[in-house]
């Protein structure tokens, strides 16, 4: 069976030359709209967003189950930009010039997103990004799906700081060093300022990508923390760091109710390759989960359990969903409903169109495009780890809120317009 | 003395007489009041030292503990243990199985933290020392004044002086706050035996005056103790913070000498480029991961030990790899080191491929066996984790045994004649074709080694090899090409000076400048710390 499997997959190996050559050539894009998916399936970003190119064939499957959009089917395609950041950029380019896609879903870290941002501004292409992120930004030419600070990082802190958080007063504040985490480190500083903590009560601490060794960190936070003020982390580390970083800090003996680590990029996916036992109790802040008990989630879960097993993807005998899996299959359908409703692909009529857009989210609500400023109206959660690697949710808001792309925590935001500039072209 | 133990065993005694009357009443607080309830009933419990309510509490830690609450009837408390088996935690009646309407008892970090007291507090006097030792060091961070009876009595019964002595740190923690002068100077004088950091923000503020220029503390002898007790704290906590940063040093430079053994061999000692040595190491560290993944599936009796049985099978997978690239190209490729390294290069893409198409993209988890979590506890409250502390140790015996294979063996022998004067080798018989094939094999075999001792510390995915090329030829050639002894030197310099830059600079300029200090080495002895000497140097 292995054999037969790895025979095909030479073989397609060897056609695969072939295949691309010949693509081009077939006549069939009358009948198909085409679809961009940019998500790195190699590198140290692999471990997150591979899973967000199956869910996002997924709910293109599933829409095309039910006829496609204006009648046609949707053909993806599929682009491996491998966690390195210039690629994405000409990886972008090749999806909107030559494959000619009406849309593109992907990327994951905030440099991705800043490296093809120009791309889609100059093509003017369509880019639905499905991650949390720093905001500071607003493009005409992206949907935002994930969380702004607002919708994440900020609620998660006020809850470290409440009562049933432990009442912190301490931060350390590490990340992996690029825009994201700088960027929500600066507001998250500012936001703890305005709370009355002191700059000698913060500690901000950055690695390269792809760091492996964090005795050093550690053992420092081990010192900040023995000051005698309760103490918690917020960790903005990106990718497979997170694995060494996890069992670091469960073999330093550093307990949830000691320091409790809160993470926003580490989910349910991250969290496969480790014992997740010394983790318990170290929180991660997402406007999904996948334990959120409600009819959507269950329906959500089945249907990646069943996509899984039918594709035979990789960890199919744990088939796990998490927050950018929500947000990506969020954002292809209501792309599929604007393209529906504005009667065209074509991406000025797409972008009027997605305004006020709604869909049953499978984190329990209806979630809302805004109809200004290109992000969702989202719930928050908080969650603890159990030790199966699931969360238990500890808080919640009550229903969805608005995003502040423009955080109202870094100066000279409050005059800037909370709506994509070049709107009315 | 005397009448402190008749009071401990009073309280003791009350203790017992109250647990018929409140227990059950605690434990279905346990399960419905918010995290406010579930706490009060905690305390409650550990204050009382309800012996009863141990069973229901460890399976509300291990997420065993259900409640079930009918709309009409009490609500009962079930522990489900690992067998299935299903228990009323009040009334000990055994149940055939979970009802449906059954749910987990959810905590968080708060209760998680009173439960982690009101356990280490019931467990105290427990048979075991381990769990002891592991009950008093979960007190040190909440010494409450209401645990103070439950110290007394096991500070009675303790025979373990390591023990006793823990349990006297945490009393004196409690009894700082004491309202009686004598017993707050024997706490401080107490902690100050200790090394604990976490006693600083305690001890500090008694010698420190108030803003009308008062002392906090009336009693100077407590004062002088106290400023004492922070002294000698203190230098102890700097004590063991220079010990862990020369041990974490030592772990980053045992991990690159781990990956760069194998290099140490083939570059060092056989002049091949060799770019896939990386790939090697990746091979190395998945033949760990398909053990662990065989023996789980259809040996689960040897599943415990299987991390043993995974050193030889990396060491001889990745042995076997490089004998092959050995013997079908980079034989042909002697004496041209560019077409080599092209050469290897390529192959190091076509092992990365092929291994993401056998075994996926993503990361495989590689599991940590449980006598490799946890560390050791050293002075200063620092921890050396078991896993870096075993890295070290395998590290010394890799070494070893390599040194010895060098030094001692007929094979070694060869080898060191083979590389340091060929043609007249084999004048003497020296089979230096198959010396080649066997001294590659040995290379890459160390590689695999190397790969399965870093599934234990950091992901295993088909790019793991990319990480660790640049460090290990960095290694080997500051080191000195042609000698295992340079490439000791220059793993441990490297390790130690990077740490100690990232002490004071941070990761990613410590990173920085370990290259920039590499190249300007570099520039001034392009030799290595150890060079060759003699007419075999330029050979």
């Amino acid at each position: 069976m292995r054999r037969q499997a790895f025979l095909k997959t030479v073989l397609a190996a060897a056609v695969f030359p072939f295949a691309i050559f010949f693509a081009p050539a077939k006549a069939a894009d009358q009948e198909t709209i085409k679809v961009g998916i940019l998500h790195s399936l190699s590198g140290t970003m692999a471990i997150s967003e591979t899973v967000l190119k199956d869910v996002a064939l997924m709910a293109i499957e599933e829409i095309n189950a039910k006829g496609g959009v204006l009648g046609k089917k949707l053909a993806p395609v599929v682009v491996d930009p491998a966690s390195n950041w210039p690629l994405f950029a000409e990886k972008a380019k090749q999806l909107i010039s030559q494959d000619k896609v009406a849309v593109v879903f992907g990327c994951w870290t905030s440099v991705s997103r800043k490296s093809v941002l120009p791309v889609f501004e100059e093509l003017n292409g369509l880019l639905f990004y499905p991650v949390q992120y720093e905001g500071e930004e607003l493009s005409k030419n992206v949907f935002y799906t994930g969380a702004a600070p607002n919708q994440q990082a900020i609620p998660a802190t006020e809850y470290l700081m409440s009562e049933d958080g432990g009442g912190a007063k301490r931060f350390v504040l590490l990340g992996t060093d690029y825009v994201y985490p700088r960027t929500t480190n600066k507001i998250l500083r500012a936001f703890l300022k305005s709370k009355g903590v002191a700059d000698a009560d913060i500690m901000e601490a950055y690695t390269p990508f792809g760091h492996g060794d964090y005795q050093t960190i550690i053992a420092s936070i081990k010192k900040f923390a023995s000051a005698g003020k309760k103490t918690a982390v917020i960790s903005t580390i990106n990718g497979d760091s997170n694995v060494p970083f996890y069992k670091e800090l469960g073999n330093q003996g550093l307990k949830a109710t000691d320091v409790p680590v809160v993470a926003f990029s580490v989910g349910e996916e991250e969290l496969r390759g480790v014992d997740a036992k010394p983790l318990v109790g170290h929180l991660a802040s997402w406007n999904y989960f996948m334990s959120l008990k409600n009819e959507k989630n269950d329906a959500f879960k089945k249907k990646w359990a069943d996509y899984a097993r039918a594709k035979k993807l990789p960890g199919v005998s744990k088939p796990l969903t998490n927050d950018p899996m929500e947000a990506t299959y969020i954002g292809v359908h209501m792309w599929a409903q604007a393209a529906a409703k504005a009667g065209s692909v074509q991406t000025d009529k797409v972008i009027a169109a997605m305004a006020g857009q709604t869909f049953a989210a499978p984190d329990g609500f209806t979630v809302k495009m805004d109809e200004k400023n290109h992000h969702l109206h989202k719930p928050v959660f908080v969650g603890e780890i159990r030790p199966d690697g699931q969360f238990d949710i500890v808080w919640k808001t009550s229903g969805p809120i608005r995003a502040q792309p423009w955080s109202p925590f870094i100066a000279g935001n409050e005059k800037k317009k909370d709506e994509p500039s070049g709107r009315s072209k | 003395m005397v009448f402190r133990s008749l009071r401990a065993s009073l309280l003791l005694c009350a203790a017992f007489l109250a647990q018929s009357a409140f227990g059950v009443t605690d434990l279905s607080q346990l399960a419905d009041g918010d995290s406010a309830g579930k706490i009060t009933a905690l305390r409650q419990i550990a204050a009382q030292g309800d012996m009863s309510a141990l069973p229901a509490l460890e399976a509300l830690q291990n997420g065993a503990l259900y409640v079930v609450s009918p709309k009409d009837g009490k609500t009962r408390i079930l522990i489900a243990d690992a067998t299935g088996a299903v228990m009323d935690a009040a009334t000990g009646e055994h149940l055939p199985a979970l009802p449906d309407a059954a749910e987990s008892v959810t905590m968080n970090n708060r209760v998680r933290g009173a439960l982690d007291v009101t356990l280490a507090a019931l467990r105290l006097t427990s048979e075991d020392a381990e769990t002891r030792l592991q009950a008093i060091r979960a007190l040190k961070n909440n010494p409450e004044e209401k645990l103070l009876p439950l110290l007394e009595a096991a500070l009675a019964k303790e025979r373990d002086t390591e023990i006793a002595m823990r349990v006297r740190a945490v009393r004196a923690l409690i009894l700082l706050r004491s309202p009686e002068e004598k017993e707050r100077l024997a706490a401080v004088r107490t902690l100050g035996k200790g090394s604990d950091p976490a006693t600083l923000p305690l001890l500090r503020p008694l010698f420190v005056r108030d803003a009308q220029g008062r002392f906090l503390e009336p009693d100077a002898r407590i004062r002088a103790a106290a400023r004492q007790a922070v002294s000698a704290i203190e230098g102890r906590v700097q004590a063991g913070e220079t010990l862990k940063r020369l041990f974490e040093g030592v772990s980053l430079g045992s991990i690159l000498l781990l990956a760069a053994l194998g290099l140490a061999i083939t570059y060092g000692l056989m002049g091949v480029i060799n770019m896939a040595h990386g790939e090697l190491i990746m091979i190395g560290a998945y033949a760990a991961y398909a053990t662990q993944t065989v023996t789980q599936r259809d040996l689960p009796m040897l599943s415990d030990i299987w991390l043993w049985l995974a050193i030889p099978v990396s060491f001889l997978s990745a042995a076997a790899v490089g004998v092959l690239m050995e013997r079908l190209v980079i034989r042909r490729l002697y004496g041209r080191p560019l077409e080599t390294l092209l050469a290897t290069w390529g192959i190091s893409l076509l092992l990365i491929q092929l291994v993401r198409t056998v075994f996926g993209q993503q990361n495989v988890a590689v599991e940590n066996p449980l006598w490799l979590s946890g560390g050791l506890e050293i002075v200063g409250a620092q921890i050396l984790p078991w896993n870096r502390v075993a890295l070290i140790a395998f590290v010394a015996l890799m070494l070893a045994a390599v040194a010895i294979l060098l030094a001692k063996t007929r094979l070694g022998l060869f080898i060191r004649a083979a590389t340091q004067n060929r043609p007249m080798s084999r004048c003497m018989g020296v089979p230096t074709r198959r010396v080649d094939s066997l001294a590659f094999g040995l290379g890459a075999g160390l590689a695999g080694l190397a790969g399965c001792a870093l599934s234990q510390i950091g992901n295993v995915g088909p790019e793991l090899g990319q990480g660790y090329i640049v460090d290990s030829f960095m290694v080997v050639v500051v080191g000195g090409v042609g000698q295992i002894a340079g490439a000791v030197f220059a793993a441990l310099g490297l390790g130690i000076l990077s740490k100690f830059i990232e002490g004071f600079a941070g990761a990613v300029l410590a990173k920085i400048a370990i290259l920039l200090l590499i190249i300007l080495f570099i520039q001034k002895r392009p030799q290595g710390i150890f060079a060759l000497k003699g007419r075999f140097a330029d050979a």
